[in-house]
């Protein structure tokens, strides 16, 4: 049954008519069937209308593949308005990547060549749409003809053809070349412009070319000063300017024709200024010229005065109203921020007004450009905005803007104080947005920066106190306040208001950090390893950091179990150790998280059964450093015996400790003194792996009912032995058994000489000052052996 | 050099697109969805400029038809502003100022039965 067939105009309608999405569905496919129907033996005559409402339904979003072959007929039959209509379907449904469209190639070239202006301008457009590489090359020459085509009509569908074809296939530029030079006396504008296009294209592709237009630069410097200085033309002008279209193409390829080459840069310096000065930019497409000026300005080989010129009009642009002018002017000067540093300076205070944009684009790209533009004479004002930036500014710029701070602060910081300072409050407020590495970085520089350690740990603390939800913020507080908890309790120090903290007060707020759920576990590390390392610094007893300790012995998470664990062991069994283990950390090298994890991994105490030495250069070292009361005679050195290799291993996994017996045969502990209650015991650990090493613990106790002060004890050995003394832990030996003073003596014997001892003790007891002076007797052989 | 062009309503409906690079369908479709999305979400006061993917992208609202279209790295934002105002111009002169009015027309249309509809079918299509 043959249908009527409907005009496009009727689909259409009836096509609107439909009330939902179904019902158009339906009068579509009906539609489409009838419309396959007829190409396969439908009027050829009427072909043409089938194809119209096909491409209709092809623009709606429906498949329409099966009208591409109706496209090669109707574009092959000689009557316009059938050619009409192939030639959009071709455009519409045939591209490159379908197999059908070399077939109109043919087709292609017949109507090019037919010398009647519609047919060839179809064709033109059709080829300059979807041409493919092969159809390119096989039809250039029958372009290129019609480049020098009476009708301006066709030269300019000719150029634009030539550019399409150019971008295909560059080797066709020898094809393209010479006529180039000819279409540039042109006064069409249509095909000006696409001529300026074609030479674009050209000297972007090939250098050959490139060097063969630099020619031209007069030429073009001659056509664009016209455009500039001739009055007011009603075919060209857009908003007063004439033909800016035309005017940004020429400065573009201005642009490629002077970067890098100094005679073509000089030339066009006057027409640069002079378009510059004279471009009215009230409205849009003036400043559209002008934005093209400057950024030819400032790639080509401009005069000094020139740059200054660009910079500065883009400081006026940065000024303007409208934003999308500010935004370029942002743009661009952060392009220009490196080569012309000190031009983009002057306009540094309008930059920074905008970062209080409400656009986002407009503030980000205000932030890059501000962060450029710190350096070392404006860091304290730039931090000072950008800090205010960072408290109100939207969330996705935070992370930004806070690494952004810190970066300049560690560039340009004047003093270490201020260093610190910026860092600290960054991390206040925006902790949670700061880069990883910010908290080694900041505990790097604290712990660099001697002076200040007073300073820091008492700023730290406030900050603490009063938050303890920004976790880098807190991690670093903690690592402060567990090594230099000692100043902090101090109460002394100028540069901040006097802060008088209890002990309790400080290891009240650990434990709250330790239980607070906003801790991520790294935190809770910290806290747990300040709060051991504050056993050491502190005066009072350690049971309450004990209880915590062992609390955590079993906690959930496992790297907190096993430091708590370690700690345990540290108090319980290695007690005469754990100062030496908790001393203060050297300074790390700058070797990035590797090396400050094995620093880290140092202070555990599975460092303690290793055969790894312990940290040379302690700052123990500082103290008492002995004198060498002893001369005796200098022992011959005796070979060294064999060290008995230990039944129980050098590797013992801390984690197992309550069933792992100590280092191999313990050495006997000496009683060395005893007067009216006060005793000293020397206890002897030799550290498997370093036979040369000796660690003596002495301790002090107390049976007497009066306390002993000022306890002192002093070692002296022969020379050729080495001995550092530890700090005690502490000076006052309290009345009946109270907690008892000790004190590490590292000894180091290379020669393996039997050991000789003399010690000096002075306290005061009951009142009276107390020196003593002995050797030490029967000092067990293990001890040097 | 433009590497796209697209026309669409406030609704989310795709009404014109020219392309200047051959790409898939599928490509394309998924190109044309994800800008969309960026471009309705920008507020009005907003500028006219921003970056996406490797382009810059320029975009005008006439009325509720967002006239959107891609450039390359090196091309001047402002005079492809110019541009679109141009295009805008000519299609109003040649067409007669029914053509913008057309456009948004058949988007009332649509709009009254179902537009709640042809969101999830978008959403469906996503």
């Amino acid at each position: 049954m043959v249908m009527s067939s409907l005009k496009l105009q009727d689909l259409i309608e009836e096509i609107r008519g439909a009330k939902t999405q179904a019902q158009e569905r339906e009068v579509i496919q009906k539609e489409c069937a009838h419309i396959r129907a007829s190409f396969r033996d439908g009027d050829p005559l009427l072909r043409h209308r089938q194809l119209a409402k096909l491409l209709y339904v092809h623009m709606l979003g429906y498949p329409a593949h099966f009208g591409q072959m109706e496209c090669l007929k109707l574009i092959a039959s000689p009557r316009f308005i059938d050619k009409r209509v192939g030639y959009l379907g071709a455009m519409l449904l045939l591209d490159e990547r379908q197999d059908a469209h070399l077939l109109i190639t043919n087709s292609i070239k017949n109507d090019l060549n037919q010398g009647i202006q519609a047919v060839q301008g179809l064709a033109l457009c059709t080829l300059s749409t979807m041409g493919s590489a092969e159809m390119c090359r096989d039809l250039a020459t029958e372009v290129e003809k019609l480049l020098l085509e009476r009708s301006p009509y066709v030269r300019k569908k000719a150029v634009l053809t030539a550019v399409h074809m150019i971008r295909k296939v560059p080797e066709l530029s020898d094809t393209f070349l010479p006529v180039c030079a000819k279409l540039l006396h042109e006064r069409h504008h249509g095909v000006l412009l696409g001529t300026i296009t074609l030479i674009t294209e050209l000297c972007e592709r090939s250098p050959a070319a490139l060097k063969r237009f630099r020619k031209v630069v007069p030429q073009l410097v001659q056509i664009l000063r016209t455009l500039v200085t001739t009055g007011y033309s009603t075919e060209h002008s857009i908003s007063g300017v004439s033909d800016p279209f035309l005017q940004v193409q020429i400065l573009r390829l201005l642009r490629i024709l002077g970067r890098n080459h100094e005679e073509s840069s000089e030339s066009m310096n006057d027409l640069l200024a002079q378009v510059a000065t004279n471009t009215d930019t009230s409205r849009n497409a003036g400043s559209a010229v002008l934005f093209e000026t400057v950024l030819t300005i400032v790639d080509i080989r401009s005069a000094a005065g020139l740059r200054v010129l660009a910079v500065n009009i883009l400081g006026r642009f940065l000024l303007n109203s409208d934003k999308n002018i500010r935004y370029v002017a942002l743009t661009s000067l952060l392009r220009l921020v490196q080569s012309d540093h000190s031009a983009v300076q002057r306009h540094r205070p309008t930059v920074v007004e905008c970062l209080w944009e409400p656009d986002a684009s407009l503030s980000r790209r205000a932030l890059e450009l501000s962060l450029a533009l710190v350096n070392s004479s404006n860091v304290r004002a730039m931090t000072q905005e950008l800090q205010g930036f960072l408290e109100s500014c939207p969330l996705d710029l935070r992370a930004d803007c806070a690494s952004g701070i810190l970066l300049a602060a560690e560039r340009f910081a004047p003093t270490k104080r201020w260093h610190i300072d910026t860092i600290l409050r960054v991390l206040t407020m925006a902790g949670s947005h700061v880069r990883d590495d910010a908290v080694a970085n900041l505990t790097q520089l604290i712990g660099g920066a001697q002076e200040l350690h007073a300073y820091s740990v008492r700023r730290l603390y406030s900050a603490l106190a009063q938050d303890i939800s920004q976790q880098p913020l807190v991690q670093v507080a903690a690592w402060c306040i567990g090594e230099y908890g000692d100043l902090l309790l101090e109460g002394s120090c100028e540069e901040t208001e006097p802060l008088q903290v209890e002990e309790e007060e400080v290891l009240a707020l650990l434990e709250r950090v330790l239980q607070s759920h906003m801790s991520l576990p790294a935190t809770r590390g910290y806290a747990l390893t300040a709060l051991m390392k504050l056993s050491t610094r502190l005066r009072g007893d350690n049971n309450r950091i004990r209880q915590v300790v062992s609390i955590y012995g079993s906690c959930l998470d496992v790297e907190l179990q096993q430091r708590a664990v370690e700690y345990n062991t540290l108090f319980r069994k290695y007690d005469h150790m754990r100062a030496a283990i908790l001393e203060k950390m050297p300074l790390v090298d700058r070797g990035g998280p590797q090396a400050d994890e094995e620093v880290k991994e140092s202070k555990e105490a599975t460092h303690l059964l290793e055969p790894a030495p312990v940290p040379t250069e302690p700052q123990a070292s500082k103290l008492l450093d002995l004198l060498d009361l002893l001369d005796g005679p200098s022992e011959d050195p005796q070979p060294p015996p064999p060290v008995d290799p230990s039944p129980e291993g050098t590797l013992i996994h801390l984690l197992d400790l309550p069933c792992a017996p100590l280092a191999p045969a313990p050495i006997p502990n000496l009683r060395v003194f005893e007067r009216e209650g006060l005793q000293l015991n020397l206890s002897f650990v030799r550290p498997p792996g370093t036979p040369t090493l000796l660690l003596i613990t002495a301790t002090a106790t107390n049976a007497s009912e009066g306390d002993v002060t000022h306890f002192i004890c002093q070692a002296a050995v022969p020379k050729s032995f080495q001995l550092q003394l530890q700090a005690p832990s502490g000076d006052t030996v309290p009345a009946q058994g109270g907690l008892p003073v000790t004190q590490v003596l590292r000894i180091l014997n290379p020669n393996k000489a039997p050991l000789r001892l003399k010690l000096r003790l002075t306290y005061n007891h009951y009142g009276r000052s107390v020196q003593e002076i002995f050797e030490v007797n029967n000092l067990p052989v293990e001890a040097w052996q | 050099m433009m590497r796209f062009m697209l026309l669409f309503s406030r609704q989310g409906k795709l009404r014109l697109q020219k392309w200047y690079l051959a790409t898939s369908d599928k490509e394309r479709k998924k190109m044309v969805r994800e800008l969309m999305q960026v471009v309705l979400a920008r507020k009005p006061k907003m500028c006219s400029f921003l970056e996406w993917r490797d382009l810059k992208v320029v975009y005008k609202r006439y009325a509720s038809l967002y006239f959107c279209c891609a450039i390359e790295g090196q091309d001047n934002e402002l005079i492809t502003l110019e541009l679109i105002h141009r295009y805008v111009e000519l299609l109003d002169k040649y067409f007669g100022s029914s053509v913008l009015k057309a456009i948004e027309q058949a988007d009332l249309l649509q709009e009254e039965d179902e537009s709640p509809r042809s969101v999830l079918e978008e959403m469906g299509l996503a």
